[in-house]
């Protein structure tokens, strides 16, 4: 009854206060003023910072189906007049495409699943045990995030140079294994929790499972279900949103990464944006190109090949991704 | 003779197992190999063409070397810093500023956030390379720069350097007049830079309880008293959050990494030089880390 008094109320103030035909008194018109100001000018700062971070994806997506004519022209400018795929066929043919992008989304996508399965094991267990040193352990998980790559990098790469671990190897095969070359090293420190970024997945997970609440897992070990059972087909599946955060991430990162494809020697019939960087000069002599601003054309075809499934990926996970970062963890 | 063990007990032994492999890769990758670089740092390094390496000590010599005779370690050291420095209150600010416009409700509101993250999503040093090797290509190597600066003048229509010196009439100090044009001119690189802080910042927002800007607004607080007295202090925790991705993330990119790495696999396979370069380069943001942290945790306050 009171309350809904009060609602009454309360709409009949709104009606005042928003309908233009109450509003009529200077005050009100100078707020509305100042309300559509502040309104232009974020929609011309958004749009202009948009416009910023757009321009030169539409670049080089303009000018990868630009003809040689197109390029010389000087009144071509965003639209080619004659367009063409030939730049594609000769990226596609030069970077070896689908194998290469096979093999890579392969790579990238084992990564993946073996960082999600590790990370959010680790997160798990210290998100809902309690053992002795966990809070310095958990530390030691921050100072992975803060410390650079590089600082490890020579030991990592003389590790893996004569990989040997507790003289197990040479104690079977005779000697160590030499890993460089292939990416056997970067399952490895994946598999163990170390790989790109794995320590901002471990807090991420950590974070999203330590605000799901505790009653689902004693309700499901009330009813019998063992540690490992209610952490896979429980705990697991609802922590989807940081899944599909950290998939995304990771799934990225890896695709992006060329420290450590530097690092471990990992061969560009494997990584294919190693083979961007060797693009232009491929077409240079292999296709005798020579004119520089032609092979821009070239290398822009190439970019946008290279940038396709990842930009594919992103926008079929986009909705679930900017809700997962939002719900999950990197905000504690 | 078999002891059963206390649930805690049980549940302090499964913990220990859901850990285990990162605990495993963490002594064996991290510990491990900060030890070795440290080790490195202070030998000399010779790979054995059998696989394998020795070490011979030498002191202090790698830092000495690195400090007082290496051509460009301490001017790429504290470039690197000194951008750093520039960037992330920048970064920060602009990064803020963004997550309240699009905290609004507008149209195109998801399509917006997602152009937002798409710098992040194609943030591939191997691109960033190509299409600068290509840049240089165009412009005929060394003379890259001055026909870089022609061209920039020329197609430009407005004239930057007029309004520079109306800034400089308006009697603002050098120093922050430098940092305003450094700024602009940077707005390309801030914004690729700050995707992952925006959507931090966003979901920072969200957090408020909305039951605070309405005691606000009933006890008359004008939107910029709200601003300062309920966004910044709930949005405190975040920037602390922000300011050491930030740092991070410019750090991993900066040219001492660079430089750390050609010295020991591309120039001079120096590998303690190398170690020396890496160590002292953490050393110095981990102090900045700490310094800004500290700084910052502070003035920060709580809600929960």
């Amino acid at each position: 009854m009171d309350t809904g008094k009060s609602v009454g109320i309360k709409n009949r103030i709104r009606t005042i206060t928003e309908n233009p035909k109450f509003v009529n008194s200077t005050r009100g018109m100078k707020a509305d003023f100042k309300k559509l100001l502040i309104k232009v000018f974020s929609f011309v700062v958004i749009v202009g910072i948009c416009y910023v971070i757009l321009s030169p994806i539409i670049g080089m997506i303009v000018s990868s189906f630009m003809s040689d004519s197109d390029r010389y022209n000087p009144m071509v400018y965003m639209i080619p007049t004659s367009p063409t795929l030939e730049k594609y066929k000769i990226s596609w043919a030069r970077m070896n495409y689908l194998p290469t992008m096979g093999r890579n989304l392969l790579y990238s996508i084992t990564l993946m699943l073996i960082q999600i399965f590790i990370c959010s094991m680790v997160g798990y267990g210290f998100a809902r045990f309690r053992f002795p040193l966990r809070r310095l352990l958990f530390a030691c998980v921050v100072v992975m995030i803060v410390i650079p790559d590089h600082t490890i990098m020579l030991p990592l790469y003389m590790t893996f140079k004569n990989f040997d671990p507790l003289g197990l190897v040479s104690l079977f095969a005779g000697k160590p294994l030499v890993l460089m070359g292939t990416p056997i090293p970067m399952y490895i420190m994946t598999i163990f929790g170390c790989g790109v970024r794995s320590g901002l997945y471990i807090y991420i997970f950590n974070q999203f499972f330590r605000n799901l609440p505790k009653e689902i897992e004693e309700a499901a070990l009330v009813d019998g279900a063992g540690i490992w059972y209610t952490y896979f087909r429980i705990m697991l599946v609802n922590a989807i949103p940081a899944v599909v955060t950290v998939a995304v991430f990771s799934m990225v990162w890896q695709y992006n990464d060329t420290f450590y494809a530097n690092l471990f020697l990992i061969s560009e019939n494997i990584v294919i944006s190693k083979k961007i960087t060797t693009l232009q000069s491929v077409i240079a002599n292999v296709d005798k190109i020579l004119d520089t601003s032609i092979q821009e054309l070239y290398l822009s075809a190439g970019v946008v090949l290279i940038m396709l499934p990842i930009i594919i990926i992103y926008v079929a996970l986009q909705k679930y991704f900017i809700e997962g970062v939002e719900r999950s963890g990197i905000v504690g | 003779m078999k002891k059963r063990l206390t649930l805690s007990q049980k549940r302090m032994i499964n913990g220990y197992l859901f850990i285990l492999p990162w605990l495993i890769g963490f002594i064996f990758f991290y510990i491990r190999s900060i030890l070795l670089t440290t080790q490195f740092s202070f030998s000399r390094l010779s790979v054995e063409t059998v696989g394998g390496y020795t070490l011979d000590h030498v002191g202090l010599q790698n830092y000495v070397y690195a400090f007082r005779e290496h051509g460009t370690f301490k001017q790429i050291l504290t470039s690197s810093i000194f951008n750093m420095v520039l960037d992330v209150p920048l970064i920060i600010f602009f990064s803020l500023f963004m997550a309240i416009l699009l905290n609004r409700e507008f149209k195109g509101r998801t399509l917006v956030r997602a152009i937002f993250f798409l710098p992040v999503i194609m943030n591939s040093s191997a691109i960033a390379t190509a299409l600068r090797l290509s840049e240089q290509f165009v412009a005929g190597g060394i003379s890259a720069g001055s026909s870089q600066m022609s061209t920039e003048t020329v197609s430009s229509t407005v004239n930057v350097s007029y309004y520079i010196d109306l800034f400089g009439q308006l009697a603002l100090p050098n120093r922050v007049l430098d940092y305003i044009v450094a700024a602009v001119s940077r707005i390309n690189s801030i914004i690729t830079a700050s995707g992952v802080q925006i959507v931090i910042f966003l979901a920072a927002l969200q957090s408020i309880p909305s039951s605070m800007y309405e005691v606000a607004k009933i006890e008359g607080a004008t939107a910029y008293e709200t601003f300062w007295k309920v966004t910044f202090p709930m949005v405190m925790p975040h920037i602390i959050t922000n300011v050491v991705y930030t740092v991070i993330d410019k750090f991993a990119e900066s040219d001492v990494v660079t430089l750390a790495y050609n010295t020991a696999f591309t120039t001079e396979f120096n590998y303690g030089l190398s170690s020396v370069f890496s160590l002292v380069s953490t050393a110095v943001t981990c102090l900045i880390l700490i310094l800004a942290v500290g700084f910052l945790q502070k003035r920060t306050f709580y809600y929960n």
